[in-house]
């Protein structure tokens, strides 16, 4: 995915014939997606199910993505994925909704609704202020589930297997319906999430990290601007999160922990701003670290994570994604 | 007489200090008008105050009749007000171009979720005024590297995007050196010259630039107008001469 979805560096000759349209990076888009998907066919279910783990936590650090390029980072993602989550768990165990795609849409329509009130108020803040509202909305909404007995309090709660498209999912194939379903809504998002980054308000996002004052004199709003974001952020970690809860087969509290958030913020400055690839590329290194050093240094692993995010940070401060998109400040 | 834009009574403190006292000013359409003061004369206050940026302690400001003052920034310029900054106020970190994109596509007031920024028509709309700026050549430039002249041409290319009714300058050729002054002057005159209409106000130390290119001069000391005439009249007063351009004090 990662050479598909990047534009053209400015200035290149490339920009000037390729900067208009996306025809080519949707075509690259898909191709990618489905090659994913074939090549899941023969994968081990190891790897099937690590790749449906990074391309959902993506997800959700895309939305971080989108608020880093307005110059914001939310330290409560964790939230949505949580919302997401119980979204998908709850319509399964309690209406009887079964259908994947169905679920996974719920939850981050849900995670959406449940932003919006917050960000009229939430666009009004910017740096540590912003990060630390949004922790704190994180750690209410992990404080609320916690106590709620009803919906599994600090155990959580478990949800079966679902159905998509009124079809029921066999034993050997779940997991890999489960893995092509989240890798086509990854890229359908991802592709999505292009061409909204090179929009005139994409572009606006921008141009409000760089001069809020600016942006105002020119008749831009940023407050409109840093609302969308924030919605469209919610709505990417809803999705991330009903997407992880099928996967698991269950969802919990700690989902809205700070830490977990923590995790999605790492990953959305391992990616950088600039590159919507990169998000995913760097969600997949998280897992494979996570799940090779949990394996075999258990009690370090974090240890090499932090490790490997200050070498980039050293050595790359504007993210994997400056590797290829090296010269574009869009 | 119908003005423009008109001031009427405004008052603006900062403390003990009087940005504005009592200010009274009509401006027609079209007038080339340039604010003269010494610093801190209440010139980039009265700015301030057009485009909201500050609001006066009492007085009305009216655009083409319409009542501005309790107006936010955003308002104002969506009503036809334009202004470049003594600072300019630009996107460091983005090409020349996606400057002028950005600019665009916020005096369009027609933001897409899609619609790419760097489609063909916006390019050339884009072009055109860069082409006028004579910064052309300045195209894919980061502008965090850019000379501070040709920062001072994109602020003001920036903001006339949106063909605004009523510019202002605030001190136009300020950090410029002083053979480079009168050539982007008379860039920036000429660029203006396409707008048909555009009322201009711009700050100025440089008498021989107001004297150039002003049809009319209004003069601050203290926060008050002290004279308010074209020119060769207004520069001639014994008032312009103790306190704007100190000619008094030296003789």
């Amino acid at each position: 995915m990662s050479a598909t979805l990047s534009t053209p560096a400015v200035g290149s000759p490339s920009a000037r014939v390729a900067g208009t349209g996306h025809g080519r990076i949707v075509a690259l888009g898909l191709g990618f997606c489905a090659v994913l998907c074939l090549a899941g066919l023969f994968a081990p279910k190891w790897l099937t199910f690590l790749l449906t783990m990074a391309a959902a936590n993506g997800l959700v650090s895309l939305g971080i993505v989108g608020l880093m390029r307005g110059g914001v980072v939310p330290f409560g993602q964790g939230m949505m994925l949580a919302l997401g989550g119980y979204t998908a768990a709850l319509a399964f165990n309690k209406l009887g909704f079964t259908d994947a795609l169905g679920l996974a849409l719920a939850g981050g329509v849900v995670s959406m609704l449940a932003a919006a009130p917050f960000a009229p108020l939430l666009s009004r803040y910017r740096g540590i202020f912003f990060a630390m509202l949004t922790l704190a909305l994180s750690m209410v909404t992990y404080g609320l589930l916690m106590k709620i007995e009803v919906l599994g309090g600090s155990d959580g709660f478990n949800l079966g297997r679902p159905t998509l498209f009124g079809q029921a999912l066999p034993d050997a194939r779940v997991g890999y319906i489960l893995y092509v379903l989240t890798i086509v809504l990854a890229t359908v998002m991802a592709l999505l999430a292009r061409i909204y980054f090179d929009s005139t308000r994409g572009l606006v996002t921008v141009a409000v990290r760089e001069n809020e004052l600016r942006v105002e004199y020119l008749g831009g709003s940023v407050r409109q601007a840093m609302t969308i974001n924030f919605i469209l952020a919610a709505f990417c970690g809803g999705l991330g999160g009903a997407l992880v809860v099928m996967s698991l087969g269950h969802v919990e509290p700690n989902f809205s922990f700070w830490t977990t958030s923590g995790e999605f913020v790492f990953v959305a400055i391992l990616g950088g701003w600039q590159s919507v690839a990169a998000v995913f590329v760097a969600s997949t290194v998280l897992e494979v670290v996570r799940s090779f050093s949990s394996a075999y240094f258990p009690n370090t692993w974090q240890l090499a994570l932090g490790l490997f995010l200050l070498f980039v940070i050293r050595f790359l401060p504007r993210g994997i994604g400056s590797l290829w998109m090296r010269g574009n400040n869009r | 007489m119908s003005f423009i834009l008109e001031a009427k009574g405004l008052q603006k403190r900062f403390g003990a200090v009087v940005a504005a006292s009592d200010i009274n000013i009509g401006i027609t359409a079209g007038e080339r008008v340039s604010l003269i003061g010494s610093n801190g004369a209440g010139k980039t206050t009265f700015v301030n105050m057009i485009t909201g940026y500050l609001k006066p302690d009492d007085g009305r400001i009216t655009l083409d009749g319409q009542d501005i003052t309790p107006l936010a920034p955003r308002a104002i310029t969506r009503l036809g007000v334009a202004r470049s900054f003594q600072i300019p106020q630009l996107y460091g970190d983005l090409s020349t171009l996606d400057n002028m994109l950005v600019a665009n596509a916020c005096h369009d007031q027609k933001l897409s979720f899609w619609q790419p920024a760097r489609r063909p028509e916006a390019i050339a709309r884009a072009e055109a005024l860069l082409e006028r700026f004579r910064l052309t050549e300045h195209r894919d430039r980061r502008v965090a590297e850019l000379p501070g002249g040709v920062r001072k041409l994109l602020d003001i290319a920036m903001a006339l995007t949106g063909h605004p009714k009523l510019l202002l300058l605030d001190e136009p050729t300020s950090g410029v050196s002083a053979e480079e002054k009168f050539p982007m002057m008379d860039t920036i005159m000429a660029a203006l010259g396409h707008e048909k209409g555009t009322t201009v106000l711009f700050v100025e130390h440089d008498m021989d630039i107001v004297e150039k290119h002003a049809s009319r001069v209004i003069a601050f000391y203290a926060g008050r107008v002290i004279a308010d005439d074209k020119p060769a009249i207004a520069l001639a007063t014994d008032d312009v001469r103790r306190y704007v351009t100190g000619e008094l004090l030296a003789e």
